[in-house]
């Protein structure tokens, strides 16, 4: 009964239940225990990574569908609230109108491309969504009039978000009930709902015959289902999840420009983290989210540290130097993917069937 | 009185790439009859399947069923018209469970308990592995839960792609018994089948295909009996193989 609320899906293995139980408590009360400015701006990117890494997922993991243009929906939803905010309308409603709005586009581009493009082989698909997603990048920094261009839009937000609002005048366990506050738990409640959701989906009806199109097309034709729908569906639901993953970031950031939201780095990271947590668990994601921003954040300093303790030691130093923390990021894929071929949860789940 | 026809294949020519398989089949399949297509591997049988079911596109010819022109239907309206398929690869969805599977081939995404029991009754083994993925199946389990998937929902046509193919032969038995009780029900079967044994078995009516052509139709029962025609059509003897 427990599981059938969360979405009758089980991570599958105690080790991969352990680490997203950590995760989530670690996220819930990340203001609380690890108190800074840095740290928990970090906590609202994994928040905001596991939805948009998860949103991929549903394309590349359910559905077998490998499209580029998934950073394009990110930076859809981010600009639809950038821009009413950076032209004066400041207020929920903007904040929602931009949002919403924003996934709706993103949703109705997604499924033009599928109709259009999904009849496709898949490479020719991937290629389709690489050239439509370099096509809004160039939109992005050539119609500085709505975009900004290359600078990109600063704003600000409801003054409830905006850091100098304070909800209590005294400090609770030590930390201020300010604006960054609440933003982040906006941000966390919003992301836990959005994942919530996926799961759910996922395991759903809708979801199945996802998993049986990725599995054999011409089967799942022959039950009777109509698979081209079921694609362009499912790709306009990720790009409509992607998309409030971006409207949270813009809200994060209080800015948003092609950089930001729509780089092909970012298009990179999410890969990674769909591959390294495990394609199709959904779950997998959410901890490959975790592991990416976090190497992102601490492992220049983690290598900072260990360089100062090698000193007087040969070599290390130099090894350790957080210039290299690329490389070392590099190791670190290579470890996982060589141990873990599936991803973390992929494999630890087929570690426990066998 | 002979059994009205349900699926009628007039002059069907199918083309793979360049290749030309099939050069003008013409075949019936009576309601509520078991038709078994024979023929020698490449002979052309589970390209009739593929076209019947719109995976391969019938350049020529036509192809009706209960009355309705099928020929240029997408895959899913014919299913949707109540044909069910099992391929000779049987077309199980690995990572889903057992029951999972089966769900995929109700229309209402429900099950019909009673018609449920009946699955289970056939092939008792599915009930035992109803959870379970259905990747970690017998080659013969993976067939029981591909012709369950066939009747979990009663459907105007099963069309089922040799079967026994690699199976053991307790389970071939098993097979054929569950064959046996789904034309007790007069459900309408079109059977490839190269284990003339079962086909024996089972068959009420045959066509015999040979280089993309259906070469002879009749009775089973007349093929059986005919020494010389097996010969003359199969290039051995059905007692052989029994």
């Amino acid at each position: 009964m427990r599981w059938r609320i969360v979405s009758g899906d089980r991570p599958g293995h105690p080790v991969a239940t352990a680490l997203l139980l950590v995760l989530l408590v670690a996220l819930a009360f990340a203001p609380f225990l690890f108190p800074g400015t840095r740290s928990v701006a970090a906590a609202a990117r994994i928040c905001i990574f596991i939805v948009l890494a998860a949103s991929y997922d549903i394309l590349l993991g359910y559905t077998g569908i490998v499209s580029f243009a998934h950073t394009m929906f990110f930076a859809i939803g981010a600009y639809g609230v950038a821009i009413p905010l950076a032209n004066g309308w400041i207020g929920w409603d903007a904040v929602l109108a931009g949002g919403l709005g924003g996934a709706a586009l993103a949703a109705g581009i997604a499924a033009a491309i599928g109709l259009l493009s999904l009849r496709v082989r898949k490479i020719f698909f991937s290629m389709i969504t690489l050239a439509v997603a370099s096509l809004a990048q160039l939109l992005a920094t050539q119609w500085r009039d709505i975009t900004g261009g290359e600078d990109g839009l600063t704003f600000s937000l409801p003054r409830i978000l905006s850091p100098a609002f304070r909800l209590l005048s005294d400090p609770v366990l030590g930390v201020r009930i300010d604006g960054r506050l609440i933003t982040y738990y906006l941000i966390f409640a919003v992301s836990l709902a959005l994942f919530w959701l996926m799961l759910r989906i996922v395991n759903s009806p809708f979801g199945r015959v996802l998993q049986a199109i990725r599995e054999n097309e011409f089967r799942a034709e022959a039950l009777g289902y109509r698979t081209i729908v079921y694609r362009t569906l499912a790709s306009a639901l990720s790009a409509g999840m992607a998309a409030i993953a971006g409207a949270l970031m813009a809200l994060l950031l209080r800015y948003n420009g092609p950089e930001a939201t729509m780089s092909f780095a970012i298009m990179v990271d999410v890969l990674l983290m769909v591959v390294i947590g495990g394609m199709g668990t959904l779950y997998g994601p959410a901890l490959g989210a975790a592991v990416i921003v976090l190497a992102q954040y601490y492992l220049q300093p983690g290598l900072q540290a260990l360089s100062d303790a090698a000193g007087a030691l040969p070599l290390l130093p130099a090894l350790f130097h957080p210039d290299r923390w690329l490389l070392w990021l590099g190791v670190l894929f290579i470890l996982i993917v060589y141990f873990l071929p599936a991803g973390i949860v992929g494999s630890l789940r087929r570690r426990s069937r066998a | 009185m002979p059994e009205p026809a349900l699926l009628t294949l007039e002059g069907v020519h199918t083309h793979i790439g360049r290749y030309h398989i099939l050069h003008g089949v013409d075949l019936v399949v009576p309601k509520g009859r078991l038709t078994v297509l024979l023929g020698r591997n490449g002979a052309g049988k589970t390209t009739t399947l593929r076209s019947i079911m719109g995976l391969w596109r019938a350049s020529a010819g036509r192809i009706t069923f209960g009355g309705a022109d099928i020929t240029a239907m997408a895959t899913p309206d014919i299913a949707r018209r109540g044909i069910a398929y099992v391929p000779e690869t049987m077309g199980i969805f690995t990572q889903l469970t057992v029951r999972e599977n089966m769900l995929l081939a109700t229309t209402s995404g429900r099950f019909d308990e009673a018609r449920l029991d009946g699955v289970f009754a056939l092939f008792p083994v599915l009930k035992q592995k109803w959870h379970d993925a259905a990747g970690g199946l017998s080659g013969g389990q993976k067939q029981m839960l591909a012709i369950s998937r066939a009747i979990v929902e009663e459907r105007r046509l099963l069309v089922v792609d040799e079967p026994t193919k690699g199976l053991a032969p307790a389970v071939i038995e098993h097979l054929i018994e569950g064959f046996r009780q789904l034309k007790q029900t007069r459900t309408t079967i079109l059977l490839v089948e190269q284990n003339f044994h079962m086909a024996r078995s089972l068959g009420d009516n045959v066509a015999v295909m040979d280089d993309g052509r259906v070469v002879h139709t009749g009775t089973m029962a007349a093929l059986a009996a005919d020494e010389a025609l097996q010969s003359r059509l199969l290039g051995l003897s059905l007692a052989s193989h029994q």
